[in-house]
């Protein structure tokens, strides 16, 4: 096929505003975590790798949002990859009843994280919200507590919301890569006097074994980047029990002025999420030529 | 594996963990702040639609929901419109070329935008389009141009090439192949990123709170953000705001559901 070097025209709107918006502020994530910008001043000095000397042997609250984005990342990654996995099995066949309570899961997704941060508040609320008073109807009046303000169960409610948020989108995924499984595979299975959980482990759970590596790196990576949510609903505190890398990095930056530093703690954040992104694609293709 | 009473049972509950943190949300915004805080949890005792208009009033919302409108609608647009030319380039070249062209513009999808907002805060500041909603709009623009990539170039890629090959013997030139035959045929793409971009930008609330301080530039999350200091635990007002910046989005994904969930599922599907 044949085409005029006038088409690479076409490239400069898109190639300007990605060099200017993305490759220079990448590249440049690097080259001020080298330096102690303080975001204002023209002057800054570079610094060597102090920054991230500081960050790893140093910086407590550095380690602890690290710590807490596991805690986060664990519990998410397990409750919403096996709740969205269930919800896509019940859900599966394409009825007027499974549609309407597929689009009734998926519906958190449309709303802001902001919303969604004011939503859960409330629920969470110790005095007048409404989970306490729910817990102490049915008998758990035990385990009532301010759930956003105690530090040991902090993070975990702030994941319970991020599950709450995006099951249903994460359900839709799977759904679509159990309608591509051949049915007469479970068919000529149960002529073989196969039960359901044999059904399930050895012909569903392999074949959608891509879903599953896409929904658990997808998941892992918006872990990561729950800023929004997090940065809405606690902040970070109660005493650094919330703070994510991201709200670190946010933090470090517009509160602390210290630019250079949070450039440093960015680059480490990439380095994770290019990593899980490496292995994910690694997996995938793995699997797509196993099949 | 699960019998059908178990089934039925987990369903109803995910759906009652859905629909009573909404209805609540509705119901509160009913009540006037001194029933609401004698009644968190009740049936209004008196239906009042004030809080709307006092919630609208005091923070100029209609000035934020303008803003959040124009970020929005001009993000899909340009996005649209820099990023299909960029695909139409990648399904024009063959071999290598278009693969490495792919490549470059894909990258991006695997970085979060948060790893890179501090040296982003430089370049919009050193621009000086710090505060303003040009700044917002570009710099959206270019977050969500890999992923529009990704879907408006794996479409076009499945455009058989009879078709760009009959326009080209015609003398068309490639603007008119892109304007006449490969943007027209790439509109369910189009679809599929314009409702990703919308729900997305329309939500945001990173990039508005790096870029934009003063009060007549907020868009509505933002805005929604300053609610927690101001009303501290007057849920009515808070809702109530809630609600409004929720709205655009619930009235499209009612009539448009199954387009939403296409939409946001291919923005999340990068296998």
């Amino acid at each position: 096929m044949r085409f005029s070097k006038r088409l690479y025209l076409f490239l400069i709107p898109g190639a300007l505003l990605y060099f200017t918006f993305f490759i220079l502020p990448t590249l440049g994530a690097f080259f001020y975590s080298i330096t102690d910008w303080d975001g204002a001043n023209q002057n800054f000095n570079f610094v060597g790798l102090a920054n991230y000397i500081d960050l790893i042997t140093n910086d407590i609250v550095f380690m602890k949002s690290l710590g807490n984005n596991l805690k986060f990342l664990l519990a998410v990654v397990i409750f919403q990859t096996i709740f969205s996995l269930i919800f896509a099995l019940i859900l599966i066949k394409n009825t007027k009843t499974n549609i309407f309570f597929r689009a009734l899961f998926f519906f958190p997704t449309i709303l802001s994280s902001v919303s969604v941060a004011f939503i859960w508040s409330f629920i969470y609320a110790p005095s007048i919200g409404i989970l306490n008073p729910f817990l102490e109807t049915v008998g758990l009046g035990g385990i009532t507590q301010s759930w956003l303000g105690n530090p040991d169960i902090a993070i975990f409610s702030l994941a319970f919301v991020q599950i709450w948020f995006h099951t249903g989108q994460v359900m839709i995924i799977f759904i679509a890569g159990l309608q591509n499984v051949p049915k007469e595979l479970y068919e000529a299975a149960t002529v073989d006097g196969a039960g359901k959980w044999q059904r399930f482990s050895k012909i569903t759970w392999p074949l959608i074994a891509p879903s599953t590596t896409m929904v658990v790196g997808y998941t892992i990576i918006q872990s990561f980047k729950a800023f929004d949510l997090v940065y809405a609903m606690t902040g970070g505190g109660p005493a650094f029990s919330t703070e994510i890398l991201v709200t670190f990095i946010y933090n470090s930056a517009f509160s602390h002025y210290q630019f250079g530093y949070a450039s440093a703690a960015s680059v480490i954040l990439m380095i994770i999420v290019a990593g899980i992104t490496m292995i994910q694609f690694r997996l995938i293709n793995r699997n797509k030529v196993e099949h | 594996m699960f019998s059908s009473l178990s089934k039925r049972t987990l369903v109803i509950l995910f759906s009652l963990l859905i629909i009573i943190p909404v209805s609540m949300v509705v119901i509160t915004t009913l009540k006037t702040s001194d029933y609401f805080y004698l009644n968190p949890t009740g049936l209004p005792d008196a239906v009042t639609f004030q809080n709307f208009v006092d919630i609208v009033k005091e923070n100029n919302l209609h000035v934020h929901f303008l803003n959040s409108l124009i970020v929005t609608i001009s993000t899909i647009f340009l996005c649209l419109f820099v990023a299909s030319m960029v695909s139409f380039v990648i399904m024009r070249l063959k071999g290598w070329k278009s693969a490495l062209l792919y490549g470059v513009f894909i990258v991006g999808m695997m970085l979060p935008a948060q790893v890179n907002m501090i040296p982003l805060y430089g370049v919009v500041d050193a621009l000086g389009l710090l505060n303003s909603l040009i700044g917002l709009i570009l710099v959206s623009t270019t977050s969500f141009m890999p992923i529009v990539v990704f879907i408006v170039a794996g479409f076009m890629k499945t455009i058989p090439s009879s078709m760009i090959e009959a326009s080209t013997m015609d003398g068309a030139s490639e603007w008119q192949i892109y304007r006449k035959v490969a943007l027209p045929l790439s509109a369910p793409a189009m679809a599929t990123a314009a409702i990703f971009i919308g729900v997305m930008v329309w939500n945001d609330l990173l990039y508005p709170l790096l870029f934009v301080a003063s009060p007549d530039k907020k868009t509505l999350p933002l805005s929604l953000l300053d609610f927690q200091g101001e009303y501290f635990t007057n849920y009515p007002m808070i809702f109530s705001g809630v609600l409004i910046a929720s709205l655009p989005m619930i009235i499209l994904y009612i009539f448009l559901q199954r387009y939403f969930i296409e939409g946001m599922t291919a923005g999340a599907n990068k296998g």
